[in-house]
């Protein structure tokens, strides 16, 4: 017990002095929660569009005004010609044209029928997808408008229409911050404390400190909880900072229980941090140990659901989320604080994790050796 | 006279290349034993083994009466190193290092504060007790590094080229060190590529190619090759080498 207060004692006092970690821990999840979740944001406004106006009716300038008034599009000017506005796409001034043909109104009225034609820019897949849809359904509503408009109301029999009522469950407002902060928030802990741990153990092999604490009679787990500890206390004072930020900048207060939230990271810290050293066992300099642990990282994080929804993944993607402990803390981190779920609906997921810490750590002691 | 290490053909193997050959030999209490050779010659090879940092392929070894194979850890709390590599915490200050270093090794606290003191005294780094190490010149760090390699009393300690480096005026102070701590009853197990300093040893053995080519007296050496210098005695011996750096 003794040699772990001395261990802890010496990896403290390295941390506090060290002038470019210290601040970077603080600064890191301050800054990456202001700035990630304005940029990281799934939203699509101004879409650039062109319209191509045939008609110059009363009906084809209320839907114009219709699109523009919704926001998501910015309209960059009247063509021609459908020719002129693609030559606008393609000088990547515009993502979206839409052509009304000449007689839109008459055949409309007439008719009781016409159509309109919509280009999409799609290289930009998300923009063009979701500027698609937006206009489709502005046009579907204006549809209705007209319809209602148009017909004789009947006195017998009104048609049988359906609407899709929909709301929006633990986010009702589809706002995108409260989706994105708890999942940043749980990369952030994952980046500080895998990348801290590895970097730290691997550092005492290249300044050659770790020879000068193997020839002691220190034990080899001692040694090692020496080192996770401190890192572990970080972890949680990094995540503590951050739901301080996310509070008083984006207002979110955990639903569920903050002690439920620690408990499940407590876990987690241990699951990093074994990554971390096995990484660490692994790498003989600084440099190697950066680059398999951004490697890791990388995967971790693209494939872990936090910008990208894990059911929308193929299936072999599927099986990599899965074996990834970061897919477990963003989906528990959004649970306990958007669901407020309770401690049985994360069972699974603390199991999961657990096994994680259990393997990675046991793995890493196995392969930390103090002889060759 | 009481051996403190006692070497059996011990051995260590890469694939094909033999980096230490069949070395047997014995070590006795108090000596300050000199341990030659070449670069590349399996020196620091063979003192990583002895000090439980690398495993022999074959042969046997007792060090301080424990067995290097199964009681590495008692073998640990008995020896003190000391490697090439400067290897004290940079970022500590003097008594912080003394301070972890005495806390591994299992001494009580006011036994840590008194050695230290003392330490930091015979030193003469009265001044420099709150300063990082790595401030400190290399030849003040290279004595506190071994005072500190000797803090727990360990029955013999190993330098790995101590003075490499260092000014002749901070070498003699170094070996005052060694000395003091060989009157204390501590074995010094050195390698040096400095001849004059294998003079002070009281014997010593000369490696060559992974093997112990020698191991005498510095005298009995000069006798048995006809020299008048140690130097003489290593070009000779050294000479035969095949391996270099």
């Amino acid at each position: 017990m003794r040699t772990i207060k001395y261990l802890l004692q010496k990896e403290f006092r390295q941390i506090f002095r060290n002038k470019a970690i210290l601040p970077l821990i603080l600064v890191v999840p301050i800054v990456q929660l202001i700035i990630l979740p304005l940029a990281a944001n799934y939203e699509v406004k101004n879409i650039n569009l062109s319209i191509v106006d045939h008609d110059h009716s009363a009906y084809s300038r209320q839907l114009i005004s219709k699109i523009t008034a919704s926001g998501y599009f910015r309209l960059i000017g009247y063509n021609h010609s459908y020719d002129a506005a693609f030559r606008a796409v393609e000088s990547d001034k515009s993502d979206l044209v839409l052509e009304i043909p000449n007689g839109f109104e008459r055949n409309l009225i007439r008719e009781q029928h016409e159509k309109v034609f919509i280009a999409v820019n799609a290289i930009n897949g998300v923009k063009a997808n979701l500027g698609g849809a937006y206009l489709n359904s502005i046009i579907r509503d204006y549809n209705m408008d007209v319809r209602t408009r148009l017909t004789i109301p009947s006195k017998t029999a009104s048609v049988p229409v359906f609407e899709i009522s929909a709301t929006n469950r633990f986010n009702p407002l589809m706002n995108y911050h409260l989706f994105m902060v708890p999942g940043i928030l749980a990369f952030l802990v994952t980046m500080i404390g895998g990348y801290l741990c590895a970097l730290n153990i691997v550092k005492e092999k290249e300044v050659g400190t770790i020879e000068q604490i193997n020839v002691t009679p220190i034990r080899k787990y001692h040694f090692i909880f020496g080192k996770l500890l401190p890192f572990w206390v970080i972890g949680m004072v990094v995540f503590s900072l951050g739901l301080l930020v996310s509070w008083l900048v984006y207002g979110i207060v955990p639903k569920g229980s903050i002690v439920l939230l620690y408990g499940f990271l407590a876990v987690y810290l241990l699951a990093v941090l074994g990554f971390g050293l096995l990484v660490s066992t692994f790498c003989e300099t600084q440099q190697q140990a950066m680059f398999i642990a951004f490697f890791f990282v990388m995967i971790f994080i693209l494939m872990g659901g936090l910008f990208t929804s894990i059911d929308s993944m193929p299936q072999w993607a599927k099986v990599i989320a899965a074996l990834n402990p970061v897919t477990y803390m963003i989906e528990v981190m959004r649970m306990i604080v958007l669901k407020g779920s309770r401690f049985a609906d994360i069972i699974p997921h603390l199991l999961k994790v657990l096994v994680f810490a259990l393997v990675l750590n046991s793995w890493a002691i196995l392969n930390y050796r103090k002889t060759n | 006279m009481e051996t403190v290490i006692k070497t059996h053909e011990l051995t260590k193997r890469y694939g094909d290349f033999i980096a230490a050959n069949a070395i047997s030999l014995e070590v006795y209490k108090g000596e300050i034993f000199g341990f030659l050779g070449a670069n590349g010659a399996g020196k620091t090879t063979a003192m990583r083994m002895l000090c439980g940092l690398s495993t022999p392929s074959s042969g046997s070894a007792e060090i301080a009466g424990y067995d290097i194979y199964r009681q590495t850890e008692q073998v640990k709390k008995n020896i003190g190193y000391m490697s090439q590599k400067f290897s004290l915490y940079e970022d500590l200050t003097v008594m912080e290092n003394i301070r972890f270093f005495g806390g591994i090794y299992g001494l009580g606290s006011k036994d840590i504060r008194l050695k230290g003191q003392a330490l930091i005294k015979q030193l003469g780094l009265e001044s420099e007790e709150k300063k990082l190490v790595g401030s400190l010149p290399l030849g003040w760090k290279q004595k506190l590094a071994f005072s500190v390699a000797i803090l727990h009393s360990p029955k013999i300690v190993f330098l790995d080229e101590p003075t490499g480096g260092v000014d002749p005026l901070t070498r003699r102070q170094f070996w005052d060190l060694i000395y003091e701590a060989a009157d204390r009853g501590i074995t010094i197990f050195v390698t040096t590529h400095y001849m004059d300093e294998a003079e002070y040893c009281g014997r010593l053995s000369i490696m060559v190619d992974g093997n112990v080519k020698a191991l005498d007296t510095p005298s009995a050496l000069k006798e048995q090759y006809h020299a008048t210098s140690m130097d003489d005695v290593f070009y000779e011996l050294a000479r035969g080498a095949k391996r270099s750096e």
